[in-house]
């Protein structure tokens, strides 16, 4: 299969314990600006190529691009030793992971994401005020606020975007059943239920459009690739939950991996169109037990287990044809298992999947303390689920005790904090700042900058973000004694 | 979270009355420890849970995501 560039960005939700008038922006700013192993806090942002204004059925619109002046972008943003960037967006702090080509990989990088947060949580803590952040790796406050979780795929430019589109409609209105997270109650004016599979669903409320914030598309056409637009666009996919199970993420990144491959190749997909997409995501949300059919353009009915499966068995038949790499295959045979044991009975899942994980827990606790949905205490572990605090995070309780199953290793995560993958042009971002951390004077995703002392700074450009891998630039950095000798070597 | 995965016992349905008596005894067991480390999960949920849960979760408002 050929290698896909991946990558995600979590919104953190941020409280202050015993304090209620807290600004959410500078607690934001104070926390990233504690974290203690950024290779320099000189770098810059490189804003240059960035438009989230651009969409892709060709117009602009209108609204401020950002470009906040040096002092401010330098607080804004933190370049980070893996490659990833950590950062204030709206009044969040967020966290992208590098690109990585691998959705195990993703996993990783999250996870090491969470470990940088934590520190930031803990450094600020040490701090007299405020006191007591605290940190969620959720989607929603429960009163009708969402904040994103974005994931990034870069697809072949020649893929028309109604292709994608079509193909992907119900996929992501059915890919909850193993990617979400689980929520007590609903939102956002939506039917009531007292548990929810998925944490975003409540606030879809159209099908296509630019929109992150207000009136939510399943499908965004946000066209800013970071990398050469004549032959990429980036597909920014904000339908989707942050999870704290690692075989939620693994399987929510890989298999929609594998459906775009398939997309673009003209893969055997299943030909099916939901009647009504916008009222089905928030129907197979509340289905927890997975048994509810889903109304087809063409009078057909399949549940989401069903639609899965026929995704499934598109990528079996294409996937056997051709050469399928490791991951491929193991990410084929967990979502298989995965949507065998939904359709048995779902609270088998209740080691992997974070809405069983979840529901279970609650559960359990509903029938020990003898109370019903409505109990606070409910909505409290719902959230405190997600908290990212060792002591206090309910899943990091269960992950603490073995409660949960886990495909990455506590080691491959403390090496992602301050090691970029080694497969994307991130390997290039990352050496770079970790041998020369006063030469690099700003970075993106699609450059780096470096201040010699000369009279002008020079960019290396990383429009393509199969290159500057280490296979292809390892060496030379590795023997490079000075950031001269690396654009010599690069013959710039 | 039940630290037991569970399984569809194979050796049941092929196997000799011994093995099932042993196997049934064995997932009494199963049974009774998953009861037990559930409890234990539920103490320790109550010590780690917010004070004022109440209080907490309606007080957590985010604005400006995105």
């Amino acid at each position: 299969m050929i290698k896909r560039i991946l990558g995600t960005e979590t919104e953190f939700g941020i409280a202050a314990r015993h304090s209620e008038s807290v600004d959410p922006v500078s607690t934001s700013l104070l926390l990233i600006n504690q974290y203690p192993y950024l290779p320099s806090t000189r770098i810059l942002w490189d804003y240059e190529h960035e438009n989230p204004l651009l969409d892709v059925r060709g117009f602009e619109v209108e609204g401020e691009r950002e470009r906040p002046g040096p002092d401010y972008n330098r607080l804004l943003n933190k370049v980070l030793a893996n490659g990833g960037r950590l950062y204030v967006d709206g009044a969040h702090p967020e966290y992208s992971t590098p690109e990585c080509t691998h959705a195990r990989d993703v996993v990783i990088y999250e996870k090491a994401g969470d470990r940088i947060l934590r520190q930031c949580c803990e450094a600020a803590a040490r701090m007299k005020e405020p006191s007591h952040l605290v940190l969620f790796r959720n989607n929603t406050d429960g009163k009708g606020n969402s904040y994103g979780y974005h994931e990034n795929y870069l697809v072949d430019r020649l893929v028309p975007f109604e292709t994608l589109m079509k193909h992907l409609i119900p996929f992501f209105v059915t890919r909850q059943i193993y990617a979400g997270s689980g929520k007590v109650g609903a939102e956002n004016r939506m039917p009531p239920a007292p548990y929810q599979i998925s944490q975003r669903a409540d606030f879809f409320e159209t099908l296509v459009d630019l929109n992150t914030m207000v009136k939510r598309p399943i499908i965004n056409t946000r066209d800013e690739p970071h990398a050469d637009s004549a032959k990429y666009r980036r597909l920014h996919v904000i339908v989707g939950d942050a999870n704290m199970a690692e075989t939620s993420t693994y399987l929510k990144v890989g298999v929609t991996a594998m459906v775009l491959t398939m997309i673009e190749e003209n893969g055997p997909l299943p030909e099916i169109e939901l009647e009504d997409p916008v009222r089905s995501i928030k129907e197979v949300s509340r289905d927890i037990g997975l048994k509810s059919p889903i109304r087809l353009s063409d009078g057909r009915k399949f549940t989401a287990v069903e639609i899965q499966r026929l995704y499934l068995e598109a990528a079996h038949r294409y996937f056997e044809r051709s050469e399928a790499d490791p991951e491929t295959r193991d990410v084929l045979t967990k979502w298989e298992s995965v949507l065998g044991r939904l359709e048995q009975d779902p609270m088998q899942l209740s080691r992997e999947l974070d809405w069983v994980i979840k529901l279970e827990l609650i559960r359990s606790y509903m029938d020990k303390k003898k109370c019903g949905w409505d109990d606070s205490r409910l909505a409290m572990m719902d959230l405190q689920y997600h908290d990212l605090r060792s002591g206090k995070g309910l899943y990091a309780a269960l992950e603490k005790d073995r409660y949960v199953d886990r495909i990455t290793t506590d080691r491959e995560i403390e090496q992602a904090e301050q090691n970029p993958p080694t497969d994307t042009r991130a390997y290039f971002r990352g050496t770079c700042l970790k041998k020369f951390p006063k030469e690099v004077y700003a970075a993106s995703w699609s450059s780096i900058l470096f201040d010699i002392g000369n009279t002008t700074i020079k960019k290396v450009p990383l429009m393509e973000p199969l290159r500057g891998t280490q296979s292809l630039t390892g060496s030379l950095l590795e023997s490079a004694r000075s950031v001269e000798e690396v654009l010599s070597r690069l013959s710039m | 979270m039940s630290k037991q995965e569970h399984k569809t016992d194979r050796k049941k349905e092929t196997g000799k009355k011994e093995e099932e008596t042993a196997s049934g005894s064995k997932s009494a067991e199963k049974g009774k420890k998953i009861k037990e480390d559930l409890d234990k999960l539920m103490d320790k949920i109550d010590d780690v849970l917010e004070e004022n849960a109440e209080e907490f979760v309606k007080n957590y408002v985010q604005k400006g995501g995105e």
